[in-house]
């Protein structure tokens, strides 16, 4: 929307519109300028005529924040949807939200447990970091967010996390199932719902994010909670963003989207994290469907380039019955490292996430050159590596949604299947966790 | 250039300001916004208006606000008590605004470079009555236990010391010398200023060849694609390749007198990281923490754009000012792409006109201008001496393509390419730097010196003579690796098509030998505390090994030995692991030894010996 004339709006600013049609509407500040100003109007614009009231307030966008927001539904606006009034608080914090100091943070190394054997072993949650599902339509993702969030725990810990929950241009059905997850788990109470469904404006996804981030931040930071954050789904965002971008009539960077995606992007991932001196957590699972499944994609692309590590999803495995079908080989943890070993998982749990790694990366090639040539045309070890990597899909990715493995059970279970390979080929474990945890030595040790 | 002029701003689009009533403004001024005074920087001047970008969020300021030209450009102070900090992208102090501020960063917030609260201890190197020049020693720092800083007479002083303190402590803004000449007398300061976006000058006609090594301790990088002290490398990789490891690895292990690393755009908790381990980490030659020889520029990715632009300035200028004291700087950049996309975001609000991706039509300027600024050189003033920096930056290519135009125009200006590989990253084989594809410019002129470099090691010294010896096989050594990794890929390429098994037994030599040089040698673990740190000796003879080892068995295999029972000798997984081994050295050649013996054992089951056959 194009105003003339306003004179002192600022940038970013928030102003109230009523169209003739007596709706109130909000709008905020994109370009203001002396004789021009833009103002992007949050919301449906259809009944708008040129003949719209505004008002400029004065004041970016902010949000009331206070401890009686959890267990709260709210739509894309902050607006309540679970009946009650809205939240009424003098505490008001702006969406948009400020970069932490790299100094103030601490380093996350609090290990997760999520009870999923492929990401527990071979890509490690840890609080504060933000680690994105990347996934496509029709793949599970919401199924394993939900299992995350119901399973993820600190060990030694009994304090559940704070679950902030985002859906963004959801459709409905997807949206209540987290819901009844929630509600089924008990978990409701310490949640906090932010739903824009597919039916509401696009604009609106733009800023469901950011309130959901400033009440995770808010918890987090102020009430020292962990929080657990699901942005679902990023996609929609990025396309939302695009449209905006469009109607400004920006320069369109790769498959339209803007130049500043990136940017854009950042923040919203970058509000993950821990404070010094606080003992909250905020920690982002965002969700993403890769559109055509295709990881170059700039959406997963530029994200891939911000978070901590992704969990690939593969329809592959998952049309082979695998679930959680997670591909380990473009997945990764970036944070893994400073959240295990010895006095946080187990001593062994990096050298196996590395074996598991390069053996069942052999095992891949060896199916992909079995189509070639045939079974037969392997050699011996190339056979072992083929079996290797069937059983590590079926018996260690694949999963029942309410089985919760403990990292030990994970590692044990890694373990049994490295058997599977000859020792001389397990290069990736130092001699010492050999003697101590495989299988064969155990059971020598036993004998003894 | 204008005085302290106020204008007033007629448009606010996020981070760019249009403003007028300012007539003499002039390109890259700094200017300050609104009533908060947010700091900004001209980039576009009109007759009537001028625009400006600024490096913070601009929410709440409207047309009608003021904006005030400085008259300076965008500059950065350098002295004493730059080492063992950590700034954001245009140079404030973050631990201090980190106290006085709070967890968040808030806009609109002054914060000096250099703390003002210290003292340094101040011995002078010159005499009063002195002549000077710029460059000249004017006296010396113990910055840090790791660092002695040199306080310069700055560029464009010259003159005759009047006055200088022989010793004392001193703030930084304190005066310790006083200079006349014929416009007067200048107190000299230990810090001085200097703007970011022109590099610092060297003395005429100085820059030095390149042909000393920055050893990095990385054996894909020392070995194979090494980098000359004073040289620029580029590594490019889609994410999750490794590139911030292997900038930091460098960072860590580098023989670099003084590391500044820019975290350009990229994540709070990896800065966090650096943070939290730098001060565990001791450097290899010197025994002192890191963080003593090591400058943070972090520019998170959701700190304002603009503020990246100026981020690889400052750290360039940092470094600049470091080489100029005679030190060899090793600069890391991470991601330059940041960077790019940032001059992209504000060409685009300048509505300038797009090419390639939306880019500016002068990226591979700026690439050119920023990368020109490494080298090795004589640097000016008394005593003699030179200095180098070196530039390493990585670029985040959308896609993990490498044809975009960032990577295009950073290898047209950097001398060595590292090239990494997705492939490898998944299989967790790191450094991913992929063999085949990169290349080193200097590898040439620095093979020779390498070697020399490595024996000058004092820890070396005693064993010279042996050092001779070996390293006189380097330059063979790493072709004939190469060659047989070359090999190995064409191999591998038709063993993907008919099975391995198939191949004949000198082929399948040849793939062994590869996964032994891969594992052995190639891939490093930055977190083992025996590897992520390989001596060039160490280097040399890990691949000695894996080279003699092929060398005898070639001749079994030629003698119808089955590569089975070359392949099943439990020596071929304890050299892949030799790396890690505590022993070093001392079990390297043990091993040699050991696999000699048996691969001769075998030889003799056959009937013949390996060292009669060795030169038929």
């Amino acid at each position: 929307m194009f105003v003339k004339d306003v004179g002192d709006a600022s940038y970013d600013e928030i102003v109230k519109i009523r169209g003739s049609d007596g709706i109130d509407r909000m709008g905020r500040v994109l370009d203001a300028g002396n004789e021009l100003t833009v103002v992007q109007v949050l919301g449906s614009t259809s009944d708008l005529q040129a003949d719209v009231a505004l008002k400029f307030t004065g004041s970016t966008f902010k949000i009331p924040v206070s401890d009686q927001v959890l267990g709260r539904m709210f739509n894309g606006l902050y607006r309540p949807v679970d009946g009650l009034p809205p939240v009424y608080s003098e505490d008001l914090r702006e969406t948009d939200g400020k970069p932490i100091n790299p100094v103030a943070r601490s380093q996350p190394n609090n290990f997760i447990q999520t009870g999923v054997s492929g990401i527990d072993t071979m890509l490690s949650l840890v609080r504060g970091q933000k680690l994105p599902i990347f996934s496509e339509s029709g793949l599970p993702h919401n199924r394993l967010a939900a299992q995350i969030a119901r399973q993820a725990s600190v060990k030694g810990e009994k304090e559940e996390f704070a679950l902030v929950f985002a859906a963004i241009g959801l459709k409905r059905d997807d949206a209540s199932f987290f819901v009844d997850q929630f509600r089924n788990s008990g978990a409701i109470e310490r949640s906090v719902v932010i739903l824009n469904l597919a039916e509401d404006a696009a604009v609106e996804r733009l800023l469901t994010p950011r309130i959901a981030l400033t009440v995770a931040e808010y918890l987090a930071f102020d009430m020292q909670l962990h929080v657990l954050v699901i942005l679902d789904d990023m996609t929609l965002y990025c396309e939302a963003l695009r449209e905006m971008s469009a109607a400004k009539e920006e320069v369109p960077g790769r498959a339209g989207y803007p130049g500043y995606l990136y940017s854009d992007l950042a923040t919203i991932y970058e509000r993950a994290g821990i404070l010094k001196g606080r003992k909250g957590s905020l920690t982002q699972m965002p969700i993403l469907t890769m559109p055509g499944g295709d990881i170059r994609h700039p959406i997963p692309d530029l994200t891939g380039y911000i978070t901590e590590g992704q969990v690939f999803l593969d329809r592959d495995l998952y049309q082979r019955g695998v679930y959680p079908p997670i591909n380990v080989l473009p997945s990764l943890s970036r944070l893994m490292r400073s959240g295990i070993g010895i006095s946080r998982t187990r001593e062994d749990h990096q050298d196996v996430a590395d074996q598991l790694y390069d053996t069942y990366s052999r095992g891949v090639r060896a199916r992909d050159l079995a189509k070639i040539v045939g079974q037969v045309g392997l050699n011996e070890r190339e056979r072992r590596f083929l079996e290797f990597s069937e059983v590590f899909e079926k018996r260690f990715v694949n999963q029942g949604d309410f089985e919760s493995r403990s990292i030990e059970e994970s590692l044990d279970r890694a373990w049994d299947l490295l058997k599977m390979v000859p020792e001389t080929e397990l290069v990736r474990i130092h001699e010492k966790f050999m003697e101590k945890y495989h299988p064969l030595h155990r059971a020598q040790k036993m004998v003894e | 250039m204008s005085t302290s002029q106020t204008g007033i701003l007629s448009r606010v689009a996020g981070s760019v300001v249009v403003g007028s009533g300012i007539t003499d403004i002039m390109m890259g001024e700094v200017v300050l916004v609104g009533r908060e005074e947010l700091v900004g920087e001209v980039v576009k001047v009109t007759e009537k208006s001028f625009t400006a970008q600024v490096y913070e969020y601009t929410g709440g300021i409207g047309p009608g606000g003021k904006i005030v030209a400085t008259g300076k450009r965008l500059i950065t102070e350098l002295g004493p008590g730059l080492l063992n900090r950590i700034f954001d992208g245009v140079a404030r102090d973050l631990e201090l605004l980190f106290r006085e501020r709070g967890s968040f960063i808030e806009r609109g917030v002054k914060v000096n470079t250099l703390r003002r609260d210290l003292n340094w201890e101040f011995t002078a190197a010159l005499a009063k009555g002195a002549t000077v020049a710029p460059g000249d020693v004017l006296g010396t720092v113990q910055e840090t236990p790791m660092v002695l800083h040199r306080i310069l007479v700055p560029p464009g002083m010259e003159g005759t010391l009047k006055q200088i303190e022989e010793t004392g402590n001193f703030k930084v803004d304190e005066s310790v010398a006083i200079v006349s000449n014929r416009q007067g007398e200048h107190k000299l300061t230990l810090m001085q200023e200097w703007p970011v976006k022109i590099p610092r000058p060297f003395r005429e006609g100085g820059r030095l060849g390149l042909d000393l090594p920055l050893i990095t301790g990385q054996r894909v990088i020392d070995t194979f694609y090494p980098i000359a002290k004073g040289g620029a490398a580029a590594i490019p990789g889609g994410f999750g390749t490794g590139k911030t490891i292997t900038l930091q690895q460098i960072a860590k292990w580098s023989d670099a007198d003084v590391v500044v690393y820019t975290g350009c755009g990229e994540r709070g908790n990896e800065m966090c990281d650096v943070l939290t381990e730098f001060p565990n980490l001791k450097d290899p030659r010197k025994g002192r923490p890191l963080l003593e020889r090591t400058i943070l520029l972090a520019n998170t990715s959701n700190m304002p754009v603009a503020a990246r632009e100026a981020s690889i300035y400052m750290g360039v200028t940092i470094a600049e000012y470091y080489r100029d004291q005679g030190y060899d700087v090793a600069l890391m950049m991470d991601s330059t792409s940041r960077w790019a996309e940032a001059l992209r975001e504000i060409s685009g609000r300048l509505e300038e006109l797009p090419v390639e991706q939306g880019y500016p039509a002068y990226l591979p300027d700026r690439v050119a201008e920023f990368y020109e600024r490494a080298g090795r050189m004589e640097v000016m003033g008394r005593p003699k001496r030179t200095g180098s920096v070196t530039i390493i930056g990585a670029v985040s290519p959308p896609g993990g393509d490498f044809n975009e135009p960032l990577t295009i125009a950073t290898l047209r200006y950097a001398g060595v390419f590292w090239a990494l590989d997705p492939e490898l990253a998944f299989s967790r084989h790191f450094p991913a730097i992929n063999w085949l594809k990169s290349y080193s410019l200097y590898s040439g002129p620095l093979l020779s010196s390498f070697t020399q470099s490595w024996g000058s090691y004092s820890e070396y010294g005693k064993t010279s003579e042996w050092w001779r010896e070996v390293s006189s096989g380097y330059e063979e050594y790493r072709s004939r690796a190469l060659e047989l990794l070359n090999d190995a890929a064409g191999i591998e390429s038709i063993a993907r098509v008919i099975g391995e098994s198939a191949l004949p037994d000198d082929q399948q030599l040849i793939l062994l030998t590869a996964q032994l040089l891969r594992e052995g040698f190639l891939r490093q673990s930055a977190f083992d505390t025996v590897d992520a740190y390989c001596e060039p000796q160490r280097q040399v003879l890990l691949l000695k090994m894996i080279l003699d080892f092929n060398a005898q068995a070639i001749k079994l295999v030629k003698k119808k030995v089955p590569i089975d029972i070359i392949r099943e000798l439990p020596q071929v997984p304890l050299i892949m692991r030799a790396k890690e081994h505590p022993g070093r050295t001392e079990h390297i050649a043990s091993l040699m030894a050991e696999s000699h013996k048996e691969l001769e054992k075998i030889a003799n089951s056959y009937g013949f010996t390996i060292k009669e056959g060795s030169d038929s």
